[in-house]
């Protein structure tokens, strides 16, 4: 599996997706051989090496499915490359690292780690060095199917398809038209299709996600199979209301702050809620591109004494904010997937979600809404924070369903599409 | 015989410390109370310190020959007061040569002016208040924040009683005209108006060390053959810029101290010019004619409007938002409440959240905290954020009704504690001198706040009800701000109008006994 490193090093949808996955494949009796990019500081150290179960970084939670480790190989590539990636955001973080000498991302850039030229400047040079690499390891590996997250890996997935002649499936979380909306990069959408087009079965993260494959990049629908994420159960203990300090009810919006998940549409809802409402406080809790476009626009619509803005948050600070929370959003335009609202339900908060998000075709209880449909949002918000029957329902039952969604299920059928593979 | 007329503006803001959402409800301080002090040491040591030796220098080296005035700002004087009193001490020293003038500001560099009448003539009076209670001089010339003028506030600043007031000598308000002589307020003509010469203060102040600019380097030899090139008619040129030129802005290594050392003697030796202060150039000089400024103006940038402060939706956002709940504030009578909201009134948090970056663009960003005016804009509203939640607690506990009777009682205090610290230091302890017969129920307004609560502690509700009923207003103030909460509730519920004359009568013969004890 050419897959991402594992929480809690890297932060978003898909470095937890493929922990999830793993482990419940792993429970499934699947053996795995894991690849994951990873900088290394040393560059006298072999570009890839072979960890044991007990040098694999994960964390405490793993604990419970420490028998199974045993059957996972864990190989760590010497490689800058890094998920959510467009070629232009990559060069932007080459440079800042390589100027200031830190990094966000601290699991792939680790403190030793130099750019010393070993590694592709661009991300489609290091995108097709890895997949070299990969074919190395294809050689050297004994498996039966290749499986392969997101795009910056398929060539990778093709190259060791290509050395092994194995079955590719690719798992698409999501497309360049979600990054990008319709304003896609090329040679992204290109090595998309590619791999699409290579794969012998691909996994899309839901159905919204699956169409997209179909008609945008013309697949064999036959081809496309429909794996919905599911969620982590939290160990975690729960935050307590102590740490709420305001006596107003919270909205929070929580993400990146970019043209995909819809911070705009927030806005506007927000203001509409706050003619009705002055005992609301709404969040907007994420850093980017948009961010300081959302400031402006609500500072012009007057409603900063109840609209706040958090900044990025880390893991604890997220837990925090769900904890303080009264109403999730998530006003996506696009959302392959979205495990936000799951994390969300799970701490109690009920949410509010756009139609065009891929987890809305899985959740009963919450309330939908076109990402467009101000009115709409803001109507949902304001009976979830005024009817408290609807938000005691959709608390008890949202923490129920979301549950339910287990990576065991989720990797039961990843396995049904690996034998289908296989038969082929 | 020509004037230079020198105005130099010292002023630090309470800067704010890194105040995030989760704060909001939980944590009440907003000042960066490390930065603030860190930074005020530094530029007295830089700047303030440095710059006031040479100044007392030489005054007296050219005795009363060379003169000069400050503006220094309330937040700068508290600042000073708590991290470096000997930068108090020196300016102490120069008030004594009786050859500087110190002028008249609003207390926390605000931009009041635009917004309040009300709160700009009180912060103006305990600037004021705070020049006299340290230095001993009543200022009698005004400048507001940033040179911020208008017609209008022209007209305000007149009302107060001052006769003369600085401003910028703007361009597209002066036109053809020359910033070289006194004009006046276009409403009312009795205000004086001093005009800033710009191109001769920014010649120092900005452009003293800029290597790109032809006259560089700067030296007096120049500078007074600029001053004798003006016509011989034109009579003061005002050169008013931040203290903080010297040291801070252009460091001591570009040899600003040396220019400024050598330039008097230069001005006396090569020209016709003196040096005076504003209010003798206000006895002196008669204005020439009114300029009409309709529209505000200030010293800053090129524009020089109010676009560094105000203008952008951030920035108009939280200044509304500031001033929107001055009532609100008022009306707590709370000491600590009111402060702050003043310490966030200082124009340099809206100056912070200025999106504009010309050619000043490095004078903003040299001192900006923050990373970026949308960062600056969410810190400030988290604080104010805070700030409500506690206003509003503060009037649900204490049960206040906003009305304007009780409104200024703080303010009122304030102006008292002021008057009463300045009468003790000029009069030697009132109270002493007077014999035990003299003492009167208005005797209290001698006494300090703590001596007075010592005084009264004991004494009932009854009591104290029944004397605030036929006191003067003064009085009354005096007396109910040293009362304990308690007390205060107790007298609340008491019906005054039940309380008849003898029982008035006895209750001043208790207070008055406690006083003579």
């Amino acid at each position: 599996m050419f897959g991402w490193e594992f929480p809690p090093h890297i932060t978003g949808g898909l470095g937890t997706a493929c922990f999830g996955l793993t482990k419940g494949l792993l429970h499934q009796g699947v053996q795995v051989i894991f690849v994951v990019p990873k900088a290394y500081g040393d560059e006298n150290q072999q570009a890839v090496r072979l960890l044991n179960a007990s040098e694999i970084p994960v964390d405490v939670r793993t604990a419970l499915y420490k028998d199974h480790w045993e059957d996972i190989s864990y190989i760590e590539v010497g490689s800058n490359l890094i998920p959510y990636n467009t070629p232009e955001q990559f060069y932007d973080i080459i440079n800042y690292t390589r100027e200031t000498g830190k990094s966000e991302y601290d699991s792939i850039f680790s403190k030793y780690y130099e750019f010393s030229g070993k590694y592709g400047q661009n991300l489609m040079e290091e995108v097709q060095r890895y997949a070299l690499v990969a074919s190395t390891i294809a050689y050297k590996n004994d498996f039966d199917v290749i499986h392969a997250h997101d795009w910056l890996t398929y060539p990778a997935g093709i190259a060791a398809k290509k050395i092994s002649g194995k079955p590719l499936i690719i798992h698409v979380h999501a497309t360049e038209f979600d990054r990008s909306g319709e304003n896609i990069n090329q040679n992204v959408y290109d090595i998309e299709r590619l791999g699409m087009e290579k794969a012998d079965l691909i996994i899309a993260v839901s159905n919204l996600t699956r169409n997209i494959i179909i008609e945008r990049y013309g697949i064999d629908a036959d081809k496309v199979v429909t794996v919905h994420n599911a969620v982590e159960p939290t160990s975690r203990p729960g935050y307590s209301y102590e740490e709420k300090h305001v006596k107003e009810k919270i909205v929070t919006f929580l993400g990146r702050v970019t043209f995909q998940k819809g911070p705009d549409y927030f806005v506007e809802a927000a203001y509409k809620v706050l003619q009705k409402d002055k005992n609301v406080r709404f969040v907007m809790a994420g850093s980017g591109d948009m961010l300081n476009r959302m400031i402006r626009r609500v500072a012009q619509l007057r409603i900063s004494k109840n609209f706040h803005f958090t900044g990025f948050l880390d893991a604890e600070n997220v837990d925090k904010m769900f904890s303080m929370s009264d109403v999730y959003v998530m006003p996506s335009v696009s959302e392959p997937f979205g495990i936000s609202p799951l994390e969300a339900m799970r701490s109690n908060v009920p949410v509010v979600i756009s139609k065009q998000s891929g987890v809305s075709e899985v959740l009963k209880y919450a309330l939908k809404i076109d990402f467009w449909d101000i009115d709409a949002m803001a109507d949902a918000i304001y009976g979830l924070l005024h009817y408290d029957a609807l938000s005691r329902m959709f608390i008890r039952y949202g923490k129920e369903e979301v549950d339910t969604m287990k990576w065991d299920s989720a990797a039961a059928m990843v396995k049904d599409v690996y034998i289908r593979a296989i038969q082929n | 015989m020509r004037s230079i007329c020198f105005y130099f503006q010292v002023h630090q803001p309470f800067r704010l410390k890194t105040y995030r959402f989760f704060d909001i409800g939980k944590n009440h301080d907003y000042f960066d109370e490390f930065q603030n002090r860190y930074i005020a040491r530094r530029v007295a040591d830089k700047c303030y310190i440095p710059t006031n030796q040479v100044m007392l220098d030489l005054i007296k080296e050219y005795g009363s020959g060379f003169k000069i005035s400050y503006s220094i700002s309330g937040t700068a004087l508290d600042q000073f007061e708590k991290y470096t009193p000997d930068v108090i001490e020196s300016f102490r020293r120069l008030a004594e040569t009786g050859c500087v003038e110190f002028l008249a500001e609003t207390y926390t560099h605000s931009l009041s002016a635009l917004k309040s009448k009300e709160e700009f003539v009180t912060q103006v009076k305990a600037q004021r208040n705070k020049i006299e209670q340290l230095f001993g001089v009543r200022p009698k010339t005004f400048r507001n924040t940033e040179l911020i003028y208008s017609d209008h506030i022209g007209e305000m600043v007149a009302d107060m009683g001052f006769e003369t007031m600085l401003t910028e000598g703007a361009k597209h308000v002066l036109g053809w005209k020359s910033p070289n002589y006194m004009y006046c307020n276009a409403i009312n003509p009795k205000l004086k108006l001093l005009l800033k010469n710009f191109q001769l203060s920014d010649d120092i102040a900005f452009r003293f060390s800029q290597r790109s600019w032809e006259s560089w380097p700067l030296t007096t030899e120049k500078f007074v053959d600029w001053l004798n090139q003006i016509d011989q008619n034109q009579e003061v040129v005002n050169l008013f810029m931040d203290y903080e030129t010297f040291g801070e802005h252009q460091w001591s290594e570009t040899g600003i101290f040396d220019f400024m050392r050598a330039l008097p003697g230069r001005v006396f030796s090569h020209s016709n010019y003196s040096f005076n202060t504003p209010s003798e150039l206000s006895e002196r000089m008669q204005p020439v004619a009114a300029i009409h400024v309709p529209h505000p103006i200030s010293w800053a940038d090129e524009e020089r409007d109010l676009t560094a402060w105000l203008g952008n939706d951030l920035q108009d956002e939280a200044f509304d938002s500031i001033y929107a709940i001055e009532q609100k504030v008022k009306s707590t009578n709370d000491f600590d409440l009111i402060k702050e909201w003043r310490y966030l009134q200082t124009s340099d948090h809206f100056y912070y959240m200025c999106t504009k970056w010309f050619s000043d663009g490095d004078v903003h960003k040299y001192f900006n905290p923050y990373g970026s005016p949308y960062e600056a804009f969410i810190n400030y509203m988290n604080v104010l954020s805070d700030f409500n939640i506690r206003l509003d607690n503060f009037h649900v506990t204490n049960n206040i009704q906003i009305n304007s009777e009780v409104k200024n009682n703080v303010i009122e205090k304030e102006e008292q504690q002021t008057q009463n610290l300045i009468k003790s230091k000029t009069k030697d302890k009132v109270l002493k001198v007077e014999t035990l017969k003299t003492i009167t129920i208005s005797s209290v307004l001698n006494l300090t706040d703590s001596d007075l609560k010592k005084r009264i502690k004991d004494i009932d509700a009854y009591t104290i009800a029944a004397v605030l009923n036929g006191v003067k207003n003064d009085i009354k103030v005096k007396i109910t701000s040293v009362l304990s909460k308690a007390i205060q509730k107790e007298i609340s519920t008491i019906d005054i109008k039940s309380i008849n004359k003898a029982s008035v009568d006895k209750a001043r013969s208790i207070i008055i006994d406690s006083l003579k004890a």
